[in-house]
């Protein structure tokens, strides 16, 4: 099954510390290399992305920055056999932030994606 | 230890379901670095094992640690020194070393050490190779390498494949004792014989992707789940084995088969044949995945080395034809033709009438129905596959097309005596009325 882990977090004032970005590209290839990781990157900040809402019945467009304080950053797919794994494994990504950027904070959001598994009809 | 409150039990189900998660990551790993210094297949598994029950013992109580793959590792680590000291301890040659060399320097413990953080890469091949050993019935292979490479419990690989839990752990034993009595050595293949024990490893990735292919909707998940398990360990072998086209050509076909596995399932729970199927069903990304595998097979064969050895296999050719489906939006859109001609090489490479009798379905969309037949009579003269529904089944389909209703009735209710599938059987039957 699969699960979707969307980072995310204040956009930093400043760059990553240098070995963060070498470190996330490392946890990438060994996930790659187990198997585990299907898709992956990262997102531009919300200044070059837009918002279509529908609401009230009426649709409207609104061209970024937003306002609220914590931004998508990237987004990683993984194929696991459990929601644990995909913990795992973001765990292991956000332990790469905790002891590389000190200071910085954020979330992983870990979703379950629709798979066949959801569509087989009930025995 | 009890749960006095219901949270406790909670927890400690939590724990349990999170040691798992890692174990299922680092397993491979562990056992295979393992083997290569106790030069014991069976040996580590049970020691990872040993670690693996000892973290479900301890860490309810201590709280998962902050690395718990690093900490499975040691635990091992220090099962297999002391193990390896008490056998040493008869030994006097060792003896002799322990005086000389005094207690802080134990070369099997630099050799542990070693072995779990360099030459990953190798040892896993090892544990592949020697799980996939041609010495071993197919049975165990299957699940020596679920065990061993998928981390799966014994309960898991039962329920899989519908035996008792006590069959499958029998397969595992016996797959032990069999490399053991046969003294199978922890090592690569060499070049001599790499292609025969690659061919052996990629037939048993592919046998558990069938077999979960083959689950019928409404099954236990641990059976569709063969496929994702199967997916994941070609995954793996590609990482390993780059240079090797049909390791790819292999991960191709699983991956754009699998894009098909949610279109498949009609809303009864019945089969969806690939023509009937809603394309906009498909997983676009691993028929990307696919596609992608595809291409670098193809072009691993076309740069690599090996020039006596067939480059492009039946895995790529299989892959080749699923990429043609997968490519087109509609059914009418197929590459027939190309299909026909990729069923023409593979047939050349694995002569068989079933790839005949699918290079004839293809024939006979891309050239017309009569030239399909002709490919089918010579089957049927030649007395292949008399036992097979899809003969006769494919034969009433190009004669309906010819419009010879009365022939190709008799046909479809032959192919719905022949089939063992009750579904299929149906299938057929309804054609039959129809004409």
């Amino acid at each position: 099954m699969r699960y979707i882990t969307l980072l995310k977090s204040a956009q930093p004032t400043e760059g990553p510390p240098p070995g963060l970005l070498e470190g996330i590209m490392e946890l990438g290839a060994q996930a790659t290399a187990a198997g585990a990781l299907l898709d992956t990157a990262g997102l531009a900040p919300s200044a070059s992305g837009a918002r279509v809402q529908l609401s009230a019945g009426n649709l409207s467009v609104m061209d970024g920055p937003f306002t609220e304080a914590k931004e998508y950053i990237s987004y990683a797919l993984y194929q696991v056999h459990s929601k644990e794994e995909a913990v795992e494994w973001a765990s292991r990504f956000m332990k790469l932030h905790q002891e590389l950027w000190p200071g910085w904070e954020g979330e992983v959001e870990i979703r379950k994606v629709f798979g066949p598994e959801d569509f087989a009809p009930p025995t | 230890m009890q749960a006095s409150q219901p949270d406790e039990g909670v927890r400690a189900d939590a724990v349990r379901r999170a040691v798992e998660a890692v174990w299922r990551i680092e397993s491979g790993r562990l056992i295979a670095g393992l083997a290569r210094v106790t030069r014991d297949l069976g040996l580590a598994e049970e020691l990872a094992q040993d670690a693996l029950v000892t973290a479900l013992e301890l860490w309810p109580r201590t709280g998962i640690p902050p690395n718990p793959a690093g900490w499975l590792a040691t635990t091992a680590k220090n099962r297999a020194i002391d193990v390896h000291r008490r056998t040493a301890v008869h030994d006097r040659k060792l003896e002799i070393i322990g005086r000389e060399t005094g207690d802080h320097h134990d070369p099997f413990a630099a050799e542990v050490d070693d072995a779990l953080d360099d030459h990953i890469g190798d040892d896993l091949l090892r544990l592949i190779f020697t799980a996939c050993h041609p010495a071993l019935p197919m049975d165990s292979r299957v699940a020596l390498t679920l065990r061993c490479l998928g981390g799966l419990s014994t309960d898991e690989i039962a329920r899989a494949f519908l035996i008792p839990q006590a069959s499958a752990a029998q397969r595992i034993v016996r797959a032990k004792r069999t490399l053991t009595a046969k003294n199978v050595a922890f090592e690569l293949p060499g070049p001599q014989e790499l292609a025969e024990r690659l061919a052996s490893v990629l037939e048993v990735v592919f046998l558990i992707f069938n077999e979960g292919y083959s689950a019928t909707a409404g099954a236990d998940w641990m059976r569709p789940a063969l496929c994702e398990e199967a997916l994941r360990l070609g995954r793996i072998l590609a990482g390993l084995v780059p240079a090797e086209p049909e390791v790819h050509g292999l991960v191709a076909l699983m991956e754009i088969q699998a894009s098909r596995s949610v279109a498949r399932i009609g809303p009864d729970g019945a089969a969806v044949l690939l023509p009937d199927q809603d394309r906009r069903l498909w997983d676009r990304l691993l028929i990307r995945r696919g596609l992608e595998a595809l291409a670098r097979a193809e072009s691993v064969a076309r740069t690599g080395a090996g020039a006596d050895r067939a480059l492009i296999g039946p895995y790529t050719l299989q892959a080749a034809i699923a990429a043609c489906h997968a490519q087109a939006a509609t059914v009418e859109d197929t590459d027939w033709a190309g299909i026909a001609n990729l069923y023409g090489l593979l047939g050349r490479l694995w002569a068989s009438p079933v790839v005949e009798l699918n290079r004839a379905v293809a024939v006979g969309m891309s050239a017309g129905p009569a030239a399909g037949l002709a490919i089918v009579d010579a089957l049927v003269e030649a007395g292949a596959l008399t036992d097979y529904p899809q003969l006769p089944a494919v034969r009433g389909d190009l004669l309906a097309k010819l419009g010879r209703a009365e022939q190709a009735r008799a046909e479809f209710e032959r192919a719905a005596e022949l089939s063992r599938n009750a579904q299929e059987s149906a299938i057929f039957r309804g054609r039959a009325g129809s004409l």
